[in-house]
């Protein structure tokens, strides 16, 4: 499992891995943002710890296909499925690779972009902890998402519709910690929300998506 | 312990292709499937790798013991030769990659990415992978594809060393590997009839 956990970072990072277009999408949805909403520091403020998530939730879906189906092109996937991994520990490596080339940069980056969008003073602090406590749950919820679309040619459209919809409670809870956070606000129940939405999916969903990957490979 | 098929029945995209399939590999002996294109040899093969359900029928002696060779060869383009092989041999439990890089003469080319490669000695690293599974049973499809006869040679001697270790084979091939273990089972009288489906198509 670390052998495949270290052949995915290496891979990420090495030509045509991919490693930082996620991030490169980050930072231009955050700077044209304010370009489209005008020099009004106030209302950015405002509608900075939002824009920060939504931003970072596209960053993680423009990766989200190259999961499974490079694998699957150059015929690894069923390599792997006949070796001694578990498939559940296949897709939770993956998961993890994900998260860890897309997900970390973002939530390192995230602070610095908040700059751009004027984010309240407060607001640091609380974008980068949602952000570490929601990412791991778009990863995982992803994963499902390219095991689901393995395999299927464009396959990448129909991912984005079926993984969209599963973020949106992720969504909600994660701005509304920055928000509140932001505002000096009690986080507590949004966080809770939060960090038990990424708790459920991390052990729940790698069932679903190995089971799925091991239909679609039939 | 042999690999056994018995009374095997092996469907692609829900459609039955082969039936009433049965043989045995025994330990230290090679089968070679022979049939026309189409004839469901890969379905076959996948079947016995475990990559889908078999219709009916039971395979024994398959599992845990499997090393598969799919036409795809599982290769990263962005790694190196001596990178791909040791990330399988971690894989499975194994550390020691020489013997694979001399067997498949791929010593001067260990430090060469795989998108270099040329299609014969990708598909030489694609063999080269069943050696350090540590796997006693190879089920190979078509593992002969892009080689020339100066790598078959090469691809034979490591079948035969295989076999001489104990292990068994089970291969999808119409080159004469002019292997003495090697039995030959056609699967052309094997070809499923059309059959009605008591499923709904939309479920297959």
């Amino acid at each position: 499992m670390i052998a495949l956990l270290m052949r995915d970072l290496r891979l990420a990072v090495r030509a045509g891995g991919g490693f930082g277009l996620g991030l490169a999408f980050f930072l231009i949805v955050t700077v044209l943002v304010p370009l489209g909403v005008g020099p009004e520091t106030a209302l950015l403020s405002k509608i900075a710890p939002g824009i920060l998530w939504i931003g970072a939730l596209l960053a993680c879906l423009l990766s989200l296909d190259r999961i499974f189906a490079l694998d699957f092109e150059d015929g690894s996937i069923d390599l792997l499925a006949t070796a001694p991994l578990p498939m559940e520990g296949i897709v939770t490596v993956k998961a993890l690779a994900h998260w860890l080339t897309t997900g970390l940069p973002l939530v390192l980056a995230a602070p610095a972009l908040g700059v751009l969008l004027s984010l309240p003073q407060g607001g640091y602090f609380w974008i980068v902890v949602s952000l570490l406590v929601g990412t791991p749950a778009l990863s995982v919820i992803g994963t499902f998402g390219a095991a689901l679309t393995v395999g299927l040619k464009r396959g990448g459209l129909l991912m984005s519709l079926l993984v969209l919809p599963l973020y949106v409670p992720t969504l909600v809870f994660g701005a509304e910690v920055a928000r509140r956070g932001g505002e000096g606000l009690v986080v507590q129940t949004p966080l809770l929300m939060l960090a038990g939405i990424s708790c459920g999916a991390v052990a729940l969903l790698p069932f679903a998506s190995a089971a799925v990957l091991r239909i679609n490979l039939r | 312990m042999d690999l056994q098929v018995t009374d095997l029945a092996v469907a692609r995209g829900g459609v039955p292709v082969l039936e009433g399939l049965n043989f045995s590999v025994a330990d230290g002996r090679a089968l070679v499937l022979r049939g026309p294109n189409g004839s469901g040899k890969t379905t076959l093969l996948r079947t016995i790798a475990g990559l889908q359900p078999a219709l009916e029928g039971e395979v024994i002696g398959a599992g845990e013991r499997i090393a598969y060779a799919a036409h795809a060869d599982g290769l990263k383009t962005a790694l190196t030769v001596t990178e791909n092989l040791t990330f399988w041999a971690k894989v499975f439990g194994n550390s020691d990659i020489s013997a694979a890089l001399t067997g498949f003469d791929l010593l001067d080319l260990a430090d060469r990415p795989a998108g270099s490669l040329s299609a014969g000695q990708k598909r030489r690293l694609g063999l080269a992978r069943l050696m350090v599974t540590g796997r006693p049973v190879w089920v190979l499809d078509e593992p002969t594809v892009s080689l020339d006869a100066a790598s078959v040679a090469l691809f034979a001697e490591a079948v035969r060393a295989h076999l001489q270790a104990g292990g068994s084979a089970l291969m999808a091939t119409h080159i004469d590997l002019g292997l003495d273990e090697a039995d030959t089972f056609d699967v052309t009288p094997c070809r499923a009839k059309p059959r009605v489906s008591a499923l709904d198509e939309a479920f297959l």
